[in-house]
């Protein structure tokens, strides 16, 4: 009987499978999330995910939804593999009655491969601080997002603050400056700009790759020892932040000079090293830590009532706040979208409007319950990069949590936006879009 | 029952000899075909098109390429995701250089430049065989996936190493890029699997997969019937190379949109299409196809079942499904040793002498 119930409910998945989208008796808002809590990259995208799924299941739980329409979350594994990725895009984007309303591909690999699709099935893509950094000129991109910084700026900015601590950017010549990266187009993205960096200001460079997983870098290490490079930037993902941390203080390298970009500054990253992970410090694009009125809103209407994605005391983790900060910003948008065109019942070309219009103001985060949580944000038409700056932290190992130990940084104009500028007219030459006029 | 031959009388030597001799089989190839082409693409969407169909196709040419080589003549290669990364970027290459020359022809060229190179990582096997030739060509999935990664010149000098296929049209049609009609895609896919499939079965019934078989089951008494080892096993590794090439092209430009060397062609994939063969059936053609679509859909289907079928979240469903994969694995290599296709000639064995056994 057993077996019998069984094949019939695999035979009933079987037959549903072309039409996966439910019979919704309201408007829902879908939103996808591409996961990732399986592979070595899990302990990056399980607080990512967890953050994203808790904010937006708050909302649904306080407020009913964004102006009363309930939001869906449609989760979809992809293991930060590219394939899956790809077979996950397929899958969710005509899920339900609004379609997928944007797409967040939580993968710099996925978002190359999707930024083509999208324009065409006219989906809105947030690539959050990741990316392709070009996809800024939203002339050219009319469909991508990458607020609130890119790759390219996250690189100057980081030369910026290595430049205030060597007593300014003359004193940079001479100075020997390496990247460890994963060898991905993720990690290669900021490798042009410290090029073009190092030749204007005189700082010699060097990259250093690690491959996918992450898990060996030996050879790597033995390199900078050798090296001696001044100071160590890391663009890395999963399990490669937490070997690379404990790689560096296996050969004493000092953390105070070895500096993590945004998705390698966890909780996760610098515990297992303990001690030695004390002073390393990361780039932040969002306010560590749980001290917002609006965590205690997540835990009270989420956790509270056993709905949570995660653990409680995993609230307030970076990575899971960079969740959040990217529910914040997807529900503003619906929210701007809803205003812009009269209705509740949007649909993904509607949300593109809403992200091209956000404007989250100082006062707009306070009355969230996220004063100072991240910078405020304004989109136009011409900039789907917003504001591009990014703020540097430090990880204090004794008191285990990490301090924002700089303010919000500018990027450097003057190198960044000819890259961005000549980028994207390559893109749009290769691909033959005629870019759009922005008023 | 429905394989009864009575009544079948074959009166010369051509029909003997015949691609496929029993009525019925021809009847089923054809069924196949019919509904390939003019069946599927009204009936299935844009999902099963793009996600479950395209990979299947590409994979099972990747496949039939590997069990030419692995299954036919018996040399073991780990090199099947560096192969198909050279079809890829001589695609990519030729499709930004020299569009006018068509998107069927690139691809072919690019199954051809893929040959060349396959041929070349081949010369070790005249001297070393077994698992000591796999470590050769495992040398050459390393070797070429570092240099595609490394010398700009092959992916244009972009920031990121990333290959984007440019948009090319077919009788007007367009077959890549992002606007692309799935459902040409899929003719243009399946089109040719099916024509080199007929190839392939016919190549390994003639002199040339005699040669190879005989290469396979014992060299030395192979060379001393008169097979010339160096021939037989350098054109098993060219037209096994061939294929993959052009798998890889198609996996590139017309399935994937873009790539990046590292992930799209590391060793994993090497394994998988390994994997392919040993559990459709090696030195099957009937195998490669049941091994692509046992690796490529059961993934899938498992996590559709799991996680949109019983709610199952996702982390545990792709948990299960690891579990599952590997357990089925296991399980066929012990029940079955000989793959899928095994199981299938067994059944048609069956089905020819019921109701009476014996």
């Amino acid at each position: 009987m057993k077996i019998r119930k069984l094949t019939k409910t695999i035979l009933a998945a079987l037959l549903a499978l072309p039409l996966i989208s439910g019979v919704a008796t309201a408007y829902e808002l879908s939103i996808p999330s591409f996961d990732y809590r399986t592979g070595p990259y899990a302990p990056s995208g399980i607080p990512y995910a967890n953050g994203f799924a808790d904010y937006l299941m708050m909302l649904n739980a306080r407020d009913g939804g964004i102006n009363g329409s309930k939001i869906v979350v449609v989760p979809c594994e992809t293991g930060y593999n590219t394939k899956k990725g790809v077979e996950c895009y397929e899958n969710v984007k005509n899920t339900g009655e609004s379609r997928s309303l944007v797409i967040h591909p939580l993968s710099t690999g996925i978002t190359y491969q999707l930024i083509p699709k999208t324009s065409v099935d006219l989906i809105p893509i947030h690539s959050m601080g990741y990316g392709r950094t070009s996809a800024a000129n939203g002339k050219v991109f009319p469909w991508v997002f990458n607020f609130p910084v890119t790759y390219w700026d996250g690189a100057a900015i980081f030369v910026k603050y290595i430049a205030e601590k060597e007593g300014g950017l003359d004193q940079l010549k001479g100075k020997k400056i390496a990247l460890v990266y994963h060898n991905s187009a993720y990690g290669k993205e900021p490798i042009r700009t410290l090029e073009k960096i190092s030749e204007k200001y005189g700082f010699e460079f060097m990259a250093l790759p690690v491959d996918h997983p992450g898990q060996e870098q030996k050879s790597t290490w033995l390199q900078i020892r050798k090296e001696r490079p001044d100071w160590v930037l890391m663009w890395g993902w999963g399990v490669m932040n937490q070997v690379a941390i404990k790689e560096a203080a296996s050969i004493r390298f000092p953390m105070d000079h070895f500096i993590g970009v945004w998705w390698s500054g966890n909780e996760s990253d610098v515990l297992p090293a303990g001690e030695d992970a004390h002073n390393f410090l990361a780039g932040a694009i969002h306010a560590p830590g749980a001290n917002f009125p609006l965590f205690d809103d997540i835990a009270k209407h989420v956790y509270g009532k056993g709905n949570g994605a995660g653990e409680k005391d995993r609230i307030g983790e970076v990575t899971y706040n960079r969740g959040v900060l990217a529910g914040v910003y997807a529900a503003e948008a619906i929210r701007t979208a809803m205003k812009i065109h009269g209705t509740n019942k949007v649909t993904p070309v509607m949300v593109r409007d809403g992200y091209e219009n956000l404007e989250i103001s100082a006062g707009r985060w306070e009355e969230m319950g996220l004063k100072g949580f991240a910078k405020p944000v304004k989109i136009t038409c011409d900039n789907h990069a917003g504001s591009r700056q990014a703020a540097i932290m430090q990880w204090d190992a004794n008191a285990k949590k990490w301090n924002q130990v700089t303010d919000y940084y500018d990027t450097m104009n003057d190198v960044v936006d000819p890259l961005i500028e000549a980028d994207s007219k390559q893109y749009a030459a290769e691909n033959s879009v005629v870019p759009r006029i922005c008023n | 029952m429905i394989y009864r031959e009575t009544g079948q009388f074959k009166a010369n030597y051509q029909d003997d000899q015949a691609l496929f001799p029993i009525a019925q089989d021809r009847y089923v190839i054809l069924a196949v075909l019919l509904v390939t082409f003019a069946v599927v693409p009204l009936l299935l969407n844009q999902y099963w098109l793009n996600a479950i169909l395209l990979p299947f196709l590409i994979y099972a040419l990747a496949a039939l390429g590997l069990n030419i080589l692995t299954g036919y003549c018996g040399q073991l290669s780990l090199g099947t995701g560096a192969f198909m990364a050279v079809g890829a970027f001589s695609v990519f290459k030729l499709m930004t250089a020299i569009p006018e020359l068509g998107f069927i022809p690139l691809v072919i060229l690019s199954g051809l430049i893929t040959a060349a190179v396959g041929t070349l990582f081949g010369l070790p096997s005249l001297r070393i065989k077994g698992f000591y030739l796999a470590v050769a060509t495992l040398a050459a999935q390393f070797f070429l996936i570092w240099l595609f990664n490394k010398v700009g010149w092959f992916f244009n000098y972009n920031a990121t190493g990333m290959i984007t296929s440019p948009p090319m049209t077919l009788f007007g049609v367009i077959v890549t890029g992002p606007s692309a009609d799935p459902v040409a895609k899929y003719y243009l896919v399946a089109g040719f699997v099916a024509l080199f499939a007929l190839f392939a079965k016919n190549i390994t019934r003639g002199r040339i997969g005699r040669n190879w078989m005989a290469i396979r089951d014992m060299d030395i008494a192979a060379e001393l019937i008169g097979v010339r080892p160096l021939i037989a096993k350098l054109s098993a590794f060219a037209v096994s190379s061939f294929y993959v090439g052009m798998a890889g092209a198609l996996y590139f430009a017309v399935w994937l949109g873009s790539a990046e060397p590292t992930e799209a062609f590391d060793i994993n994939q090497s394994f998988l299409v390994l994997f392919m063969i040993i559990i459709g059936g090696l030195g099957s053609v009937l195998g490669s196809f049941l091994g692509a679509a046992f690796m490529v859909t059961m993934p899938i289907l498992l996590k559709n079942i799991m996680v949109d079928g019983l709610g199952t979240d996702t982390a545990l469903a792709a948990h299960i499904e690891i579990i599952t994969i590997g357990v089925l694995i296991i399980g066929f290599l012990i029940v079955e040793p000989h793959g899928l296709a095994r199981l299938w000639r067994i059944a048609k064995e069956k089905m020819r002498l019921w109701p009476f056994p014996h």
